[in-house]
């Protein structure tokens, strides 16, 4: 890449990115998914700390009791209050959910976009690799790693999940690029002498962004759920510490009779789901190259 | 098209291959073995047992051993079940899962794709929120939660439904719309983002102008091109939907599948595994190869040199 | 002008719906078992195997007694020794010679009649190394079994067990063994038919078809009819069983349902008997439906192994202090609901007439005590150390209930650390835990079942201690003929047991199960034992 050409990027970047923030600040429901999600997030690292209960503390005797005015979401079956639980377990699944999505993102989106700009024999392997790993046992790799490293640290879960949910990222990135490669312009810019790199950057992947913008947010929700099958399998977060997709999968199955257990933990799931997605859709009407020009 | 099929089914053998190899070498990096239990057996006993199934030789001959009987089609009996062959069960359970898999499909693909589509055409309406509000609900609650809420409603209260097995056909709704809800939530977002991309292109705008009316616009020129994304994850999705679901069949009491890939790795049924493994390679480079076959079809510029 | 082809599907889809509601099923599997004498019955998982002589849980015992029969079978209700395949038998008054004689009605379910030749095919094949039979070790009360097995001995005609005539079989013990006609009952000790062994891989063939339907022969009160995994396997009652007459039921279908799915199937009438009921499911029993939710204790404790050669574990005033310091009552009351008794010892209630006599308190102070003794006052300086579980939401809950009474009453702070099952064993095997959750079922009704574990050389003595006096203590026990002075002795290693602490005891299992009032003819049974022989269904038009 020549230093003008860097300079180009750059510029279109900065351009791009100030359109972008005009156009989010138009956009009322990306602002409320905005404020609803950083309220989320606060409420959950600061909140515990402002409750009189731990998340830990447990009260045999009192068991699972329904909402009241001490504890506002009801208790779980040990008598945890279950707002402070629900709270730290957002920690949690917030953390992994971005994490593991974001290697997810950067593995999925590279790696289809070069499969589908290089084509041919390359495209094919690359593919084909994508195809292998589809089938390959997921449950047993997680059971090795859990063996393998002893400690059970976050970063261990990023890259186990992130491992899988790549997959599909990359085959749709790369049907997409596969789309687009052809087209005029990108013949034209090629024409031009502008570099692979710049092509791919400046001319692909921006007419990508509709489908990984709405794959991205589809991502969050499968990794948080992800998360409470490998903590059943002994990765991951242990007890007395939760998740969201523990407690939703353990509130389930007690749903009618003690509806609480499931219905707070997933209404902050889902309202965190729901900003996110309104977030994900400004975004992806504001960085749309078609929409600003 | 012929050209790209052969090559592509030339392809699977070395892709099958490096399943089978690291699938094999997975299992016997993974703690424990098929024939650990709570009492564990006198070591002799467990050399007879292995003894038995040529676990006791060296790593390189259990391999080839493995790779011939491959070659032959047999992946022998499953260690957990004992009178048992591998294909048996898979040809007894995957049916089931097939069927299952196929409503599902059915129930996500004319729900979602609709959905998504109008919601795309009535862009910033309430219509959208609305549309893309329930969609939004199928993603937030998972089948192990959509599972028991439904059975609490349509069998449990409204007595409509059996609450689980598979003989009758009314059995087949629950468990269909639990598995395809969340594919048809997939599916809607992935439509509307992929028409709302296409309804901004020019030849849209062209055709909009030329004066035709509005859905003949939308059916003509736009739904192919906003339908891609949904294709290509349809292909992978698709393998897995017909494979069978380890919550829905649990939930639902289905003789399917998809307990069968859980079961056999927590089992460490090395022979099942395999079996499970490489069935489901060969449905992931099937589907995904009708999936470009349709790709292409949809997009004929996308087609290879 | 077209109409938008994809509401088309949406529309058909509705439509196809609509009609299906219409076309359920009405008649419950409880209401069609009532009234043609089938029984529905949740066994909790896919039997891994119906092969008498290798099967190893419950669950595949569970199913195999419809199907075979040994010499004596126990009485439903009472548990008591009754005849089975052998109509009478008599004891030599040493203990040693056992002569049993056949019911000449018994048959298999092929017509074949059952012979004690089929009985020595089937010591013989359980005890053949080659099988690798799992539990052969239950035959080793006869005379040269041990040897046979482990290969001392290679001419089966030496094991202690003769066939007399067509209808008379003979067997020596090694030494006199009081509960033998129990153990006979023990699905080791079931015949299998000979020609149908051999003729699907010969004697010593694991991987057999020979238990699949349509190939099963047995000699019990019900034949194998269909068997398909995770789907049921369907048992008709037999035409040839030698007491076919006082079987009430016609068929029964085991179904290998998961426990949350049970609960609904029983709630809904398509189930008569669950396997178990879910913790949080029990309470709501109790108060809505008492006469339908059953408790029977089992032989079983559930406790905590302690690796002893762990600091700071390998003090026994740490591990003491970790065990006192455990609220059983609350743990059982309040967490695990199905009546379960606390455990102050290990070996449960009444195995064998034996109830011990030592204890250990429940008092916190004195933990305190001596964990500042061992030098950890309030637990200050304690070393991290880890809690090790299999997967499950019980042991979890069990665990981390735990983990906070020993951080509030000795200032302990621990991690859970949880594992799926193999990988646990591994672990285990390995002894690469500091505390891990185990469990132990009675083989048979003693308390030498429970206690030898604590032997040095068990193989299931995970915890490195290693005692010669208790070592001692169980060998004489084993050689010791009168059942009082037997007890004494193992109240002595009770005793010495608890005092060193290797295992934490924590509760005396209870089975929970939902039973239909139609079923009569099922007890309440101390090793969950159910002859389906007993069962009936009466339902209430």
């Amino acid at each position: 890449m020549t230093k003008h050409e860097r300079e180009q990027i750059a510029n279109d970047a900065t351009s791009l990115g100030r359109d972008a923030w005009e156009q989010i600040k138009r956009n009322r429901m990306a602002q409320i998914g905005g404020v609803l999600f950083i309220t989320i997030t606060l409420l959950c690292w600061i909140g515990p700390a402002l409750s009189s209960y731990s998340f830990e503390q447990q009260n045999l005797a009192y068991g699972p009791q329904a909402p009241s005015t001490e504890h506002w979401f009801g208790t779980d079956d040990l008598g945890r209050d279950l707002f402070v639980r629900i709270l730290t377990g957002g920690q949690v699944s917030i953390s992994v959910g971005f994490a593991a999505t974001l290697v997810a993102l950067i593995i999925g989106v590279t790696y289809g976009s070069i499969a589908g700009y290089v084509g041919g024999k390359s495209e094919d392997l690359m593919m084909r690799f994508v195809d292998a790993v589809y089938a390959l046992p997921f449950t047993m790799i997680v059971i090795i790693l859990t063996v393998t490293f002893n400690e059970k640290n976050l970063i261990l879960i990023f890259m186990a999940i992130g491992a899988v949910e790549w997959l599909t990222m990359a085959r749709i990135v790369r049907g997409q690029t596969r789309a687009l490669r052809k087209l005029n312009y990108v013949d034209a810019a090629k024409v031009y002498g502008a570099s692979h790199l710049s092509i791919l950057l400046k001319h692909i992947l921006p007419n990508c962004l509709g489908p990984i913008i709405v794959y991205t947010t589809l991502t969050i929700p499968a990794v948080i759920l992800l998360e409470s099958v490998l903590s059943f399998l002994g990765l991951g977060v242990q007890p007395p510490m939760s998740s969201w997709g523990v407690l939703i999968n353990e509130g389930a199955k007690k749903i009618d009779i003690y509806p609480w257990q499931l219905i707070f933990p997933a209404i902050f799931f889902s309202l965190t789901l729901f900003a996110l997605n309104f977030i994900g859709d400004g975004l992806r009407d504001a960085l749309d190259p078609k929409e600003s020009k | 098209m012929f050209n790209l099929i052969a090559r592509r089914l030339l392809q699977a053998i070395p892709t099958l291959w490096v399943v089978a190899t690291a699938t094999f070498l997975l299992l016997r990096l993974a703690p424990g073995g098929p024939f650990d239990d709570e009492k564990p057996l006198a070591p002799e006993i467990k050399e007879q047992i292995e003894a038995h199934y040529g676990l006791n030789l060296p790593l390189h001959e259990q391999y080839f051993a493995f790779l011939g009987n491959l070659l032959k089609g047999d992946f022998g009996p499953s260690y957990k079940y004992p009178g048992w062959d591998v294909q048996e069960i898979i040809a007894q359970a995957f049916p089931v899962s097939l069927e299952l898999g196929l409503w599902g499909l059915l129930i996500a693909l004319s729900v979602g794709i609709p959905i998504g589509t109008l919601a795309a055409i009535k862009h910033n309406t309430s219509t959208e929120t609305g549309l893309m509000g329930f969609a939004m609900v199928g993603i937030c609650l998972p089948s192990f939660v959509i599972g028991p809420i439904l059975l609490l409603i349509f069998s449990l209260t409204l007595n409509w439904f059996n609450p689980l097995g598979w003989s009758y056909a009314s059995d087949r709704v629950l468990p269909a719309v639990t598995l395809g809800l969340l594919y048809a939530a997939y599916i809607a977002r992935l439509a509307r983002s992929g028409m709302l991309d296409v309804l901004r292109h020019d030849y849209i705008r062209t055709a909009r102008a030329k004066g035709l009316a509005e859905r003949a616009v939308v059916i003509r020129h736009a739904l192919r091109t906003a339908l891609y994304p949904v294709v290509a994850y349809l292909g992978p999705a698709a393998a897995g939907l017909i494979s069978g679901s380890f919550v829905v069949e649990t939930i639902f009491f289905i003789p399917g599948l998809g307990p069968f890939f859980v079961n056999a790795a927590l089992n460490r049924d090395y022979q099942m595994v395999m079996g499970t493994v490489l069935f489901y390679a060969v449905l992931i480079i099937l589907f995904n190869l009708i999936v470009d076959i349709i790709q292409m079809w949809m997009n004929p510029r996308a087609r290879h040199d | 002008m077209h109409r938008p082809p994809f509401f088309i599907p949406t529309l058909c889809l509705c439509a196809l719906l609509s009609l299906l509601i219409g076309c359920a099923k009405k008649t419950t599997n409880v209401e069609y078992g009532n009234a043609n004498q089938e029984l529905f019955i949740g066994i909790g998982a896919e039997p891994a195997t119906l092969d008498p002589h290798l099967l190893t849980g419950l669950t595949e015992y569970s199913v195999v007694m419809a199907f075979l029969e040994g010499l004596t079978t126990l009485d439903a209700e009472s548990m008591r020794v009754r005849p089975g395949v052998a109509q009478s038998w008599e004891i030599s008054e040493d203990g040693l010679t056992y002569t049993f004689h056949f019911n000449p009605k018994a048959k298999w379910s092929n017509g074949d009649p059952v012979t004690p030749e089929d009985f020595l095919f089937s010591f013989e094949r359980i005890l053949t190394p080659l099988l690798g039979a799992p539990y052969a070790y239950m035959l080793y009360p006869m005379r040269g079994a041990e040897a046979f097995h482990t290969g001392e001995l290679t001419d089966f005609s030496k094991v202690g067990a003769t066939a007399i005539d067509e209808y008379t079989l003979q067997i020596v013990l090694e030494q006199p063994t009081p509960y033998f006609l129990s153990l006979l009952a023990h699905n080791t000790w079931f015949p299998v038919h000979p020609p149908t062994i051999l003729q699907h891989g010969g004697m010593t063939e694991r991987i057999s078809k020979w238990t699949k339907a349509g190939n099963y022969i047995g000699n019990g009160p019900f034949v194998l009819e269909d068997w398909r995994l995770n789907n049921r396997v369907y048992a008709v009652k037999s035409q040839h069983y030698h007491d076919t007459d006082s079987v009430k039921l016609n068929g029964i279908h085991f179904l290998p349902i998961d426990i949350e799915t049970e609960e609904r199937a029983f709630r809904t009438g398509h189930l008569h008997i669950t396997e178990s009921v879910p913790i949080h499911r029990i309470e709501w029993y109790r108060e809505n439906s008492p006469e339908t939710i059953h408790f029977a204790t089992s032989l079983g404790v559930y406790y905590y192994m302690l690796n002893t050669e762990r600091e700071p574990l390998n003090d026994p005033r740490v591990r003491k202090a970790l065990a006192y310091s455990i609220n059983r009552e609350e743990l059982t009351k309040h967490v695990l609901k199905a009546g379960q008794q606390p455990a102050y010892h290990f070996t449960p209630p009444n195995a064998g007439g034996y109830n011990a006599e030592a204890r250990f308190p429940y008092d916190p102070d004195l933990a305190r005590e001596l964990l500042a003794e061992a030098g950890f006052p309030a637990g200050k300086d304690f070393p991290a150390f880890e809690l090790l579980y299999n997967t499950s939401e019980s042991h979890r809950t069990i665990a981390v209930a735990i983990q906070q009474m020993w951080k509030q009453e000795l200032g302990i702070d621990i991690e859970l650390h949880n594992q799926e099952w193999k990988a646990y064993l591994s672990t285990r095997e390995a002894g690469e835990f500091d505390i891990l959750r185990a469990a132990w079922f009675g083989d048979y009704d003693d308390p030498n079942t429970f206690l030898s574990l604590g032997e040095t050389n068990n193989g299931n003595n995970h915890t490195n201690w290693s005692n010669a006096e208790y070592d001692a203590l169980i060998k004489q026990a084993a050689v010791t003929l009168d059942p009082e002075a037997r007890k004494a002795i193992f109240q002595k290693a009770e005793t010495l047991l608890i005092d060193e602490m290797p295992v934490i005891p924590i509760y005396f299992y209870v089975t929970s199960r939902l039973i239909d009032d139609s079923v009569q003819g099922w007890y309440p049974s101390i090793l969950d034992n159910h002859p389906y022989q007993a069962i009936e269904l009466i339902g209430n038009e």
